[in-house]
This record gives structure tokens, C-alpha cells and sequence, in this order.
């Protein structure tokens, strides 16, 4: 089975193909069964190819189709490595992949033949292209897909293109991630510079044979890194994520919540060895996850639009997988990655079934009272939110748990302002929950009219999602309740970092206080925004203050504007009207203008006069004969 | 006699052969200066060739050949030449070549 890993990310790109070159002949239905059943099918056979990599024992393998590149003594082969990690992460994207493209067939039912054909076409290369970024088998293969999903992203939130807003956002998610990948693509080039490969086991092997603290390991862990600020919406990196919302809101679910966004932790978890050879810049990553996760929690306090609450709390969660990185807990983070895709998905499109419900409206104060409406989507979404806060027995409480619990025993200032962070959750999560749930209806009595539950293709992945959201995380229970499966199964990949990672153990009475402490203060906050919000009315005051400062998300897009959008525009204006024009400009024409001028003068010359041609031939000649003798 | 003295003797007639032809103003004296150039260099050639020959060359015969080729292609020319300084005439009663400017334009 593992021999036909291949077909894992050719499926979608076949659909791709099929979608994209029919999308003016094939019908609406026709287009939604290719592109859902070529993931559909990619699901099953990573289904069986997980099956295969769970038995104890598995070591990787590596699946060898052609060389790439080979230049000299580099060898860059188009292999794809099947292995714990990358086995999970196929399940991961598959597995929700599916799910989404099944909502999608029924959510963008709405576009025209040409564009939902389209649109599959794109959201299938984007499953393609995340595929070859987890199955590639060195660095190269991951940078080809961390290109593909980066380009499908920016297709994807700017899929109306014709809103120009829409377009900008677009842009600005492109640009961004742009700067995080120059620092991705420096990365390779010392690894190459440094090790001569960019196969995995061969890097990995050397690296460990440099030794601790080593200068060049701290360079290419750090750049790395830079990448991982861009396409997994770090500070200072974070502000194209919520702009992204300007997508379809599947693909938000798809692309900004559940998969891309995760690549860079992927890329940190598979590069562990790298990060725990160089301690220091693991602080800089614990340290800007800590700070992303709390800034962007305390602007999610504040939002209204339902989509920019979800994209902000996106944020904060990488914000915590970063942080579990950075404390070396590699195997915490991929197990918050894996819950957080069920959950945030889940919530994302609960979030869509509710726009369509409400006819494109997403601002949450014009909602209100939709669980008498909306029964199903109403108590997937509750699911969803007691997953993502940490409610004892869903999957969010043990997966942010093990961070909490792993911060702690790295360092107790990170644990506190960690569960800081993780209250303001509870509580921006359940203000979004009452307001748009609780209370009663606050839109025009037009939207109260239309308002229906969704058809069941949206329904039941919300079914199946909520289901995940819950049972998810008893794969990875704390020490004190049992076996950490997921800590077992993933334990070979983070293999080679135990030598050099400074172990930490909690007692048990430790642990059971830290998960008492967070489940308590959890549920003080969530019946606080209980109490606050359950009968929210908009009473339509400007907010001051810090809410205002919040609701302006910290005016972080505004000092970006000015301290490097605005200067950037007055540098090109510069180069417009002063290089260009009296520097490029004129040395061009200067020289056209010289050899006109030369022209005019040397024309004389042609007098007419027989004989002084003559002379001049034998003046030239002569001259000829003298430098032939002299030199 | 040695070979300097034809030397001498050729590069002599040659820039008699070139003053001529920058300096005088009447075609067929003009004319006759290129012929002068030509024979020049045949009068060289004609000169190593002996040269070559005495030293024992075998194939020292090819520089005379080229005399013969010389010879032939400047009287072709003088049969043109001479024909179109008569034409010249003819229209302007003068062989000054000055005149001939008036070709321009």
C-alpha cells in the first residue's frame, strides 16, 4: 500500500484537471462528485496507508518516483516520505478536506456553472499541493507545496475577484506570505551550503553530529521559522489572516483554519531535531507563539463580524501549537493541530451554514435567537466552542492541556499568561456563541422570514465534525487518565531531538491541580459571557477606550500602513517621477540625442570629393602600416 | 643585384603612382598613375619570385602567374577606363575630374 502513495496527492491534482479544463462543459453535480470523490478516495487510501504506519515498529519509508534536480554533488530526488507524521497529516487533510468539499457542493450551489467548476478546481490543486508538502521527502518537495497552497490561497480568498476588496486581500495574503517564504527559501539554501542534501534523515544525521548551540543550525532553525511567521499567521506576520476571510467561508474552514495555516508548525515538528539543537531560538518561538496567542485572543474580544472572531481565535490557537513547539513539546503541538482542525473547521462551517441562513450577513449584532431556527448548526457550534475552550471531555481540553501542562513544567510564567490567554478564549468564543444564538432575532423581518436550517450536505459534515470535535482528543489523554497514544505513535519522529532535550516530568498531583485550576476559571468565564451576553442587545454606542482599541485590532494595520506601506508608496512615487524621469529617462535619451548629433556632423565627411577620399584611404593606410610596425 | 634594389625601385614607382593620383586633376594622368601602382606591384612580385627561385624553391612560379592576372585584369580596365574618360569628354569637353562632381545629387 505504501507503494501507492503516489496516488494520494495525484487524485486531487487529476481532479484539478478535470474540473478545470471541463469547468464551461461539465454540469454542477458532475463537478461536485470529481472533486469531492478524488479527495474522497485520497481519504480512503490514507486511511489504508495509516493503518499500515500504526503497527509498532514502522519505520519510515521513502517512496522514490524521480530525480528532480541533480546538479554536481546535489541530489534533489522527487520522493515522498511516508511516515508517522506525514501519515497523520494526510489523514488530517483528506479526511476534513473531504468533508469540506462535500459542504461545498452545496454551499456555493448559488455560483454560476463556470465558477463552482472552478472553484472545485482550485480547492482540489490546494489539497494537491498540501499533500506534496507533507509527503515530500526533503526540503525542496515541501517548498514546491509550501508554494502550491500559498498560490491556491491567494486564488482562493480572492475567488469574487470582481469585489476589489476582496482582491486586496488577496494581495496582501500573497505579499505576506511571500516575505515568510524568502526566509523558507534562504533556509535551503544554507542547509544545502551547509550539508550538501535536503533529504531529511541525511540533514537531520548531520545536523545532530554538529552538536548543540551550533551557529549556522540557530541561522537555518530562525529562517526557517520566518517561514512558518508567514503561512502560519505569526506576529509580526499575523494581519493577512483575517483578511482571508474575504474567501468563501469552506475555504476559510479548509484553508485558513484546518490545514495551510498549520504548515509551518508541521515543517518546525518535522524539523525537531534543528529546533532542539538550538534552544535559544526555541525561545523566540515559545515567546512570539505566547504573545500571538494573547494579542490576537484580546482582539477576538471585540469583533463583530462572526468570520473575524473565528480568524483572530485561528490565530491564537497557532499562537499556542508555537508555543508548544517552542517548549519542545513537538508531539503536543501536531495533537493541537489535529484537534483544532476538527474544532475550528466544525466552527467555520457552522459559521457558513449560518451566513447562508441569514443571506450573507456576518455581522453578529444583526443576528441573535438562531438556536430556535438552526437546531443542528446551532448545537455543532455549541460543540465546537466547548471543544475550543476546554471543557473537561472534549477534545480541545486535551490538547491544550498538554501545552498548558508542558508549558508549565518549562517555565510557570508561561503557563499563566498561556491560561490567560486560554480564558479570554472561553470568553470571546461563548460573547460569539450567546450573541449569535441566545436572545432573540435583531435582523429585518425579511432575513427572519428566510431563515431555515441548512440542507444536509452542510448538515452532516457539522455532524461528523462535532462528533470528531469530541471524541478527538481521547487519542492523546493526559498521563494521569491513561496511554498518550498519539504521543506513542508519533514518538519515532521526535526520536532523534530526545538526546539533547532537557526532559521535564509533572508529578501527578501537579497535573491534576494545573487541569482543575484551567477547567475551573474556564467555566467562571464562560458563564460570564453567559451572564453579559445570553440577552445581548445592540444598543449601537461607539465603544472607547481599550474596546476601542481592541475593536481597531490594536491599529496594527494602520501602523503597518504607515511605517511600511505608505513610506514603500513614497519610495516608488520617488523612483516614478524623479529616477525615472530625469535619471532613466534622460541618460536614454541623451544617447539617442548624441548620435543624432554625431550624425549631423560626421555627414560632412561625405564631401563628394574623389580626391579626398583617396587621401584619406591613404592617410588611413598609412597610419595602418605605422602601428603594424610599431607594435 | 639584390632584391633591396627592386624593392626600392617598386615602392618608388608606387608613391609616384599615389601622388599622382592625389595630386593631379587631369583623368588620364590619373590613369596612368594607377597603372604605375600596378605595375609596382608586379615589378615585386616578379622580383621575389626570382628571389624564391634562386633559393630553391619549387613552386616560386606562382607569384608570375599572379603578374599575368594582373596584366590581364588591368587591361580590361583601361579598355572601361578610357572608354568612359572619352564619354566624359565628350559631354564636358574637359578631363578635370573636378568637374566630375557634378555626379552628386
Amino acid at each position: 500500500m505504501i507503494n501507492l502513495v503516489w496516488l494520494v496527492p495525484f487524485l486531487p491534482l487529476l481532479g484539478f484537471l478535470v474540473n478545470g479544463l471541463g469547468r464551461r462543459s461539465l454540469s454542477k453535480s458532475l463537478v461536485g462528485i470529481v472533486g469531492s470523490g478524488a479527495v474522497l478516495a485520497s481519504f480512503v487510501i490514507s486511511l489504508l496507508i495509516f493503518w499500515e504506519v500504526k503497527t509498532p515498529g514502522f519505520s519510515a519509508q521513502v517512496v522514490h518516483l524521480f530525480n528532480f534536480i541533480s546538479v554536481g554533488s546535489l541530489q534533489i530526488p522527487f520522493a515522498f516520505q511516508v511516515d508517522q507524521l506525514s501519515a497523520l497529516f494526510l489523514l488530517i487533510i483528506t479526511g476534513v478536506g473531504s468533508l469540506i468539499h462535500i459542504y461545498s457542493t452545496s454551499y456555493m450551489h448559488d455560483e454560476s456553472n463556470e465558477s463552482f467548476a472552478r472553484y472545485f478546481a482550485y480547492l482540489n490543486l490546494f489539497v494537491f499541493s498540501m499533500l506534496i508538502l507533507v509527503l515530500g521527502a526533503n526540503y525542496v518537495m515541501m517548498f514546491i507545496g509550501w508554494e502550491g497552497v500559498g498560490l491556491c490561497s491567494y486564488l482562493l480568498i480572492g475567488f469574487w475577484f470582481k469585489n476589489i476588496d476582496y482582491t486586496n486581500a488577496a494581495k496582501k495574503a500573497f505579499v505576506m506570505n511571500r516575505i515568510g517564504d524568502l526566509g523558507f527559501l534562504i533556509a535551503i539554501f544554507f542547509i544545502i551550503t551547509q550539508f550538501g542534501t535536503v533529504t531529511y534523515p541525511e540533514v537531520f544525521s548531520k545536523a545532530a553530529a554538529l552538536g548543540m548551540n551550533n551557529g549556522v543550525i540557530c541561522i537555518i532553525a530562525l529562517l526557517l521559522f520566518v517561514g512558518a511567521t508567514g503561512k502560519s499567521a505569526q506576529i509580526p506576520l499575523y494581519t493577512w489572516l483575517p483578511d482571508a476571510m474575504a474567501g468563501p467561508t469552506p475555504v476559510s474552514a479548509l484553508i485558513h483554519a484546518a490545514t495551510m495555516v498549520t504548515a509551518g508548525i508541521y515543517m518546525i515538528a518535522r524539523s525537531n531535531i534543528l529546533y532542539t539543537l538550538a534552544p535559544h531560538v526555541q525561545t523566540v518561538i515559545a515567546i512570539i507563539g505566547l504573545a500571538t496567542a494573547l494579542f490576537a485572543a484580546s482582539i477576538a474580544l471585540k469583533q463583530n463580524d462572526i468570520k473575524k472572531v473565528l480568524a483572530y481565535s485561528t490565530v491564537s490557537q497557532l499562537g499556542y501549537m508555537f508555543l508548544a513547539l517552542g517548549v519542545g513539546a513537538y508531539g503536543a503541538a501536531v495533537f493541537h493541530v489535529m484537534t483544532h482542525a476538527f474544532f475550528k473547521a466544525l466552527l467555520f462551517l457552522g459559521s457558513g451554514s449560518v451566513i447562508h441562513a441569514m443571506g450573507g450577513e456576518q455581522d453578529i449584532r444583526k443576528m441573535g435567537g438562531l438556536k430556535k431556527f438552526m437546531p443542528t448548526t446551532n448545537w455543532t457550534f455549541l460543540v465546537g466552542c466547548l471543544a475550543i475552550a476546554g471543557i473537561p471531555g472534549f477534545s480541545g481540553f486535551f490538547s491544550k492541556d498538554e501545552i498548558l501542562a508542558s508549558a508549565f513544567a518549562h517555565n510557570p510564567v508561561l503557563y499563566v499568561l498561556g491560561l490567560a490567554g486560554a480564558l479570554m478564549t472561553a470568553f470571546y468564543m461563548f460573547r460569539l456563541y450567546y450573541i449569535t444564538f441566545a436572545g432573540k432575532f435583531r435582523g429585518t423581518h425579511e432575513q427572519e422570514h428566510h431563515l431555515h436550517e441548512s440542507p444536509a450536505a452542510i448538515t452532516i459534515p457539522l455532524v461528523i465534525l462535532a462528533i470528531l470535535s469530541i471524541v478527538g482528543g481521547y487519542v492523546g489523554l493526559p498521563e494521569v487518565f491513561g496511554k498518550n497514544l498519539l504521543a506513542e505513535y508519533l514518538a519515532p519522529v521526535f526520536a532523534p531531538s530526545v538526546p539533547f532535550a532537557v526532559a521535564h516530568h509533572l508529578s501527578h498531583g501537579t497535573e491534576w491541580l494545573l487541569m482543575g485550576i484551567s477547567s475551573a476559571l474556564v467555566i467562571v468565564f464562560i458563564l460570564l459571557a453567559r451572564q453579559r451576553f445570553a440577552n445581548y442587545e445592540d444598543n449601537g454606542k461607539e465603544s472607547t477606550g481599550v474596546a476601542k482599541v481592541l475593536e481597531n485590532k490594536w491599529y496594527v494595520d494602520e501602523i503597518y500602513d504607515a511605517i511600511i506601506v505608505k513610506p514603500l508608496y513614497e519610495l516608488s512615487r520617488f523612483f516614478r517621477d524623479t529616477i525615472e524621469k530625469s535619471g532613466i529617462d534622460r541618460l536614454v535619451n541623451g544617447i539617442g540625442r548624441g548620435v543624432q548629433w554625431g550624425g549631423q556632423k560626421i555627414r560632412l565627411v561625405q564631401s563628394g570629393q574623389v580626391g579626398f577620399y583617396i587621401f584619406a584611404m591613404v592617410i588611413g593606410m598609412i597610419v595602418l602600416f605605422v602601428i603594424g610596425f610599431l607594435l | 643585384m639584390p632584391v633591396q634594389y627592386y624593392i626600392f625601385l617598386s615602392i618608388a614607382l608606387f608613391c609616384i603612382g599615389v601622388m599622382g593620383v592625389l595630386m593631379r586633376r587631369n583623368a588620364i594622368i590619373i590613369f596612368m598613375c594607377i597603372e604605375l601602382m600596378l605595375n609596382a606591384v608586379n615589378l615585386l612580385m616578379v622580383a621575389f619570385s626570382k628571389m624564391w627561385a634562386d633559393a630553391g624553391r619549387v613552386d616560386a612560379s606562382s607569384a608570375q602567374l599572379f603578374v599575368f592576372f594582373i596584366m590581364v585584369v588591368a587591361a580590361a580596365e583601361v579598355a572601361i577606363g578610357l572608354a568612359i574618360i572619352t564619354m566624359v569628354y565628350r559631354n564636358t569637353r574637359s578631363v578635370d575630374i573636378n568637374i566630375l562632381n557634378r555626379l552628386k545629387n
